[in-house]
């Protein structure tokens, strides 16, 4: 009999196109996404004078650069930034790349937009020159990003040059609390395991809590691998998996629809698979979590408190601790539910999805914001969506900017970043120092916490809201 | 591709962990021509808010002039898969960096722009950036056929590198072509995909 097999395992074998005596494998790439930022890419192809092998498995959406209060590339003020917004037409057109450009509802962030047109399917490999191309890796592909050399190098040959990384798996068992969401366990996560955690990994995500997210839940979670360090996160693909793809505009139909079916029931580890790690978390402990550092590992659940250096295991923890909470401008001991907030983010490829943006009304229905607070939608067609069910306008009516879909606020590059010292609540990914305009002070939590402090003015617990 | 063999250089020490891509280069920085970003190294770090050096900022320090090698700390270069963290400090003359560990993408860049990632076990990077900081503008050697770095103190450590990257690296060779040359297992491996997943 053959030997039990991990998912990862299963999708890299199948994608081997040749292995070499030294450890590496020229890795096939089934799907490669694009967006404004890999006009790189296309522009060291011209230098070697060569084409894409494979348009018919490229797509591609302008998300970072893309202005989020209009929709029309002329009013991109940087004139760089612009041509990378009207590169992505001309290189797409002229190589027969897929593009669901500005204007089309289809438009969105490249790793809400994949998904959601089917584009990405489990037991396949996909590739984008972003980092938060993990996210696709909830649908049960094995999915990373790339630099734009290799983003070029995947145009040219449809390949990677790869050294297998090491399995990890991380179980999430029990059942989550109410309000608890797929952001809340992959902050506890990286909570847990730091944020080199699964450096050299491809995790794969199991055990009941995880099972019972709904995609959106999954795609959130495995979005944030890359802040525990792996190289790619995934879910196996099962019932929930298959239902989400059914009737996509990308995904197979009818024949081709059982066959695929049949081949992605095939995908999940098998019973008894090794992984080189395993780690395991209890739902249930899992509260509302909000990060208080400069590292997504810098998480604390709503209840506690702002941590003190004189706590830290050792001189060099100790140190960047310091350095944290004064770029942060935090007092050790201070509750977290005292922290006042300056302006609310709902959006980014972590939580813009329709989900996330259910999840913010609910809260935000019938109370007033009181301070500046944005909500930016994945996708034109997760816009769309949310203004056929009313989300819209209950934001509003809250008093929330309702914008236009792109990358916006998450990482700044359109212009759409904070003050210096200002104070964010984020649902994106990232509080590095400056990511959201320099001098920013990023806090990460789900959508319907960011909604609790755009209320109260602070962070709250969102619970205590319901 | 520039070949790299050794390098005998003034090396910088960077303590912070997880110093992530966005402080190598802000975000605010990106989508301009690379010319336009050699000067944006570090730009948070180097200056304050009103735009003056930080004077604590060893790139800052005339001793570190000229160098050519980074000590850094565990996980550095993670984040973002931003190419431009490895071209601008590339541009910058900096072409070898020694730290416990890497963001996984930073490190895959690094190759592909003639630069150099070593991992050396903690200890090791700690005694190397306390050597940095106690003599500014001491040199390492390293020697990439041997897979040595031999630090101030004169003590000499091998590293480990897959030999199909330290080919590359040793030949300046491109990948694309390398690649190229197995045009017809590609080929063979597409045909095969075709038969069995027909709704790709």
């Amino acid at each position: 009999m053959a030997a039990a097999r991990t998912m990862f395992e299963k999708i890299w074998q199948r994608h081997v196109v040749v292995d070499r005596d030294d450890g590496y494998t020229l890795l096939y790439i089934d799907r490669h996404l694009m967006h404004d930022g890999s006009a790189a890419g296309f522009a060291k192809l011209r230098e070697r004078n060569m084409k894409l092998r494979r348009p018919d498995r490229g797509f591609a959406t302008p998300d970072h650069y893309v202005r989020s209060d209009s929709r029309d590339v002329a009013d991109i003020v940087d004139p760089h930034h612009r041509r990378l917004v009207e590169q992505i037409r001309t290189n797409t057109a002229e190589s027969g790349v897929t593009l669901f450009d500005l204007g089309d509802e289809r438009q969105g962030i490249a790793h809400v937009v994949g998904p959601e047109q089917g584009v990405t399917q489990p037991g396949l490999t996909l590739v984008c020159g972003d980092s938060h191309t993990s996210t696709h890796g909830a649908l049960g592909a094995l999915a990373f990003g790339i630099g734009s050399s290799e983003v070029a190098h995947v145009m040219a040959t449809q390949c990677l040059w790869q050294r297998k990384p090491k399995a990890m798996r991380i179980s999430v068992d029990g059942t989550l609390g109410a309000g608890i969401t797929g952001k809340d366990v992959i902050l506890a996560i990286i909570a847990r395991i730091g944020t080199a955690g699964a450096v050299g990994h491809v995790i794969e995500y199991a055990g009941s809590a995880i099972r019972g997210l709904s995609i959106e839940g999954r795609l959130t979670v495995c979005n944030m691998s890359i802040e525990a360090g792996g190289k790619a996160g995934m879910v196996a693909p099962d019932d929930t998996t298959i239902a989400y793809l059914e009737g996509r505009p990308f995904a197979p139909k009818a024949a081709e629809w059982d066959k695929a079916v049949a081949f992605w029931r095939t995908v999940p580890s098998d019973e008894g698979a090794a992984f080189d790690r395993e780690v395991s978390l209890d739902a249930a402990t899992i509260a509302p979590m909000v990060t208080w550092g400069t590292s997504p590992e810098d998480a604390l659940s709503i209840t506690g408190r702002i941590p003190e250096p004189s706590t830290a295991p050792d001189a060099a923890k100790k140190d960047s601790m310091k350095r944290a909470l004064d770029y942060m401008g935090l007092v050790p001991g201070t509750p977290l539910e005292q922290v006042p907030v300056d302006r609310v983010f709902i959006g980014s490829c972590t939580n813009s999805r329709i989900e996330d943006l259910r999840a913010a009304a609910k809260v935000a229905k019938g109370r007033k914001v009181v301070i500046p607070s944005w909500v930016v939608a994945g996708s034109g067609l997760v816009k769309k969506q949310a203004e056929a069910e009313g989300l819209d306008r209950i934001f509003v009516e809250a008093g929330f900017e309702w914008r236009e879909p792109g990358c916006s606020m998450c990482v700044g590059m359109n212009g759409d970043t904070g003050k210096p010292q200002q104070r964010i609540a984020s649902t994106s990914n990232r509080n590095f120092i400056g990511r959201q305009g320099p001098g920013v002070r990023t806090h990460l939590l789900s959508p319907a916490m960011a909604v609790a402090a755009a209320v109260s003015g602070h962070f709250a617990d969102v619970r205590k809201l319901a | 591709m520039e070949a790299f063999t050794t390098l005998d250089a003034v090396a910088i020490p960077i303590d912070q962990p997880n110093l992530d891509t966005d402080q190598i280069i802000p975000a605010r920085f990106l989508g301009k021509p690379r010319e336009m970003q050699v000067g944006a190294l570090f730009h948070d770090l180097r200056y304050a808010p009103d735009k003056s050096p930080r004077p604590d900022f060893v790139t800052n320090m005339p001793a570190f002039a000229g160098a050519r090698i980074v000590v850094a700390e565990r996980n550095f270069a993670c984040g973002s898969s931003r190419e431009n963290a490895v071209t601008v400090m590339v541009d910058n003359g900096l072409r070898a960096f020694i730290a416990p560990s890497f963001g996984d993408i930073f490190f895959n860049n690094c190759f592909q722009n003639g630069a150099l990632p070593i991992r050396v076990d903690a200890a090791r990077a700690a005694e190397l950036r306390a050597m940095l900081h106690a003599s500014p503008g001491a040199r390492i050697r390293i020697d990439l056929a041997s897979q040595t770095v031999v630090g101030p103190d004169g003590k000499s450590d091998r590293f480990e590198i897959d030999s199909f990257r330290k080919d590359c690296l040793l030949r300046g060779a491109d990948e694309v072509s390398l690649t190229l040359s197995y045009d017809e297992d590609i080929k063979a491996f597409e045909a095969r995909q075709r038969q069995e997943m027909s709704w790709l």
